[in-house]
């Protein structure tokens, strides 16, 4: 068994008298990158901003075997963890270049924020012709390959994704997935949410399948890219 | 045409004062959505602490100045942390009551410290200049470039420091920015600070051009800047400097042209037909409705 970055324990999420998240447990090791699969509704967003200190919840949450109740969300951030939203929440008011600066908040080692500047830049040469440009002209494309050059920049070693593949062309989907895919070959650790199963399946070395706030399947991406159940549900044949 | 002149002179500076104060109300509601409803008496605390400092600690015009916006700028943090940060997840309405009352408290609190009216003494020497039939006073002088120099300060902090770049960012959207690792709360006070303390440096401004004070003094003045920030575009800081001279010097044309009784009424009307025109004001656009 290898490293767990994250681990679960009965983790639930309530809205009131709605539960969407109940009573799961996972884990995220070193290294992997995990899949979260699920239905619209089915507890995936609020998982993830579990892990994030971006809602309250039950349970325990533990990341790099630090117990995560009452850390606020920032100092999570520090810790290593970003969170690329849904919907990218990228400030469309901010230039490109302050959406990425925005999120070295926590750092202190400047030469090495100066250096991940060009490191990004590197992976994503559109985000640095339009450097100066203010974010809300990008395209949905770029917006998401600027949020997740934001998680990056703030030094996350662990990326929580939620949906990165929405609202993109199939096409830009697939280039936004082979590059998570060189993320993680460089030590990134990802957790992926996705309700396109199907490309998550081939990218994760694991994958859970969430269902109203269950887990309700578990197993490697090849697995469960041939399971019955899988394919009916989530991958549309 | 120097009449006019002189007028304009005169619209400049209650202008900047409007100008000053509309700022504290747009830099909440960017960051919060909320209207800071005591921020009319955050002012009135400003000159009443101008007024204090120099007539019992015999302070000049500096530390007096600098005294003003500190105390204010206090006096707003408090405010956040004790009245408003509480409220945040409640119904908006609430943090509106709580604003009044907060209002209400610090007017009756004031009210109850010593007989009123107050008098603020002279605390720059009045001299005056005159061009070509024009008159300057060294108080208008003072008032209007250090309005300036304020705004320039937090033109400067809103787009140039990292504090200002997060408060960007909140006024777009508040829930992503912890996830930047940013402190929100830490900027939200940092917000206030700014906002409150421009307040208080208006009311000192204010107490030394009209130096008659008393406790109610920020309400009708506050409600003047409040919709001067309105009709800005609530939430733009260009707009709250373009909606306080748009005010000042509406009042001061009508006061020059019209019987004095005309003034609020005309200068109310006029800016109720540019919202009439411009439902989000100047300088403000209605935002895209977020999914
Ligand atoms: N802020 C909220 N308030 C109330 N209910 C919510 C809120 N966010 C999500 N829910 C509900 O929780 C359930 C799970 O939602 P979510 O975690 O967003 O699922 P997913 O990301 O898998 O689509 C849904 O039934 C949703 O309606
Ligand atoms: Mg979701």
């Amino acid at each position: 068994m290898g490293n767990r970055i994250i681990e679960t324990d009965n983790l639930t999420v309530s809205y009131g008298s709605i539960a969407a998240v109940k009573v799961i447990s996972f884990h995220v090791e070193q290294g992997e990158i995990v899949a979260l699969i699920g239905a619209n509704g089915a507890g995936k967003t609020s998982t993830l901003r579990a892990l994030s200190g971006m809602t309250t919840y039950g349970g325990r949450v533990s990341f790099m075997g630090r117990d995560l109740r009452g850390v606020a969300a920032h100092k999570i951030v520090g810790m290593g963890m970003a969170h690329v939203p849904e919907g990218r929440g990228i400030f469309g008011n901010l230039t490109v270049l302050e959406n990425l600066k925005l999120a070295t908040w926590q750092r202190r080692d400047k030469k090495e924020v100066a250096a991940d500047y060009d490191r990004i830049f590197n992976i994503f040469p559109r985000l640095k012709e339009r450097r100066q440009q203010s974010a809300g002209t990008l395209s949905g494309g770029e917006q998401q390959m600027l949020a997740v050059g934001r998680a990056l920049m703030s030094k996350g070693t662990m990326l929580l994704l939620d949906e990165p593949s929405m609202g993109l062309s199939p096409l830009l989907a697939q280039e936004i997935f082979s590059m998570l895919a060189e993320l993680n070959r460089a030590g990134t650790t990802i957790l992926l949410v996705e309700q396109n199963a199907n490309m998550a399946l081939r990218l994760a070395d694991r994958c859970y399948v969430l269902e109203t706030g269950i887990i309700v399947l578990e197993g490697t991406g090849k697995e469960l890219i041939g399971n019955p159940q899988v394919k009916e549900a989530y991958l549309g044949t | 045409m120097t009449y006019f002149l002189q007028q304009g002179l005169n619209a400049l500076q209650l202008g900047s004062i409007y100008a000053l104060i509309a700022l504290g109300y747009t830099m909440v509601y960017g960051i919060l959505s909320m209207i800071n409803f005591a921020h009319g008496d955050f002012f009135m605390v400003g000159a009443f602490i101008c007024f204090v400092v120099v007539t019992f600690m015999g302070l000049p015009f500096v530390p007096a100045m600098i005294l003003s916006i500190i105390g204010v700028s206090l006096l707003g943090v408090i405010v956040e942390r004790a009245a408003y940060k509480p409220l945040r997840q409640a119904p908006r309405v609430s943090a509106i009551i709580t604003a009044l009352g907060v209002g209400i408290f610090l007017e009756n609190f004031t009210l109850a410290l010593s007989p009123y009216p107050k008098h603020i003494p002279a605390i720059i020497e009045n001299t005056s200049w005159t061009f070509g039939g024009l008159t300057i006073s060294s108080l208008q002088v003072i008032i209007i470039l250090l309005s300036l120099a304020l705004m320039t300060v937090l033109h400067f902090i809103v787009q140039h420091t990292r504090v200002g770049m997060a408060m960007r960012a909140i006024s777009w959207d508040k829930n992503v920015v912890p996830l930047m690792g940013v402190p929100v709360n830490n900027v939200i006070s940092i917000t206030f600070a700014i906002g409150s303390g421009l307040g208080g440096a208006a009311g000192m401004m204010y107490g030394m051009a009209y130096p008659i004070i008393d406790p109610y003094m920020g309400i009708i003045v506050g409600w003047k800047a409040f919709i001067a920030a309105v009709v800005g575009g609530i939430g733009n800081i260009r707009g709250a400097v373009i909606g306080g001279y748009i005010l000042g010097a509406t009042e001061i044309m009508v006061a020059a042209f019209f019987p004095s009784t005309y003034r609020d009424f005309t200068a109310f009307s006029l800016l109720l037909i540019l919202l009439i025109v411009r439902p989000y004001g100047i300088m403000g656009k209605p935002r895209p409705q977020k999914v």
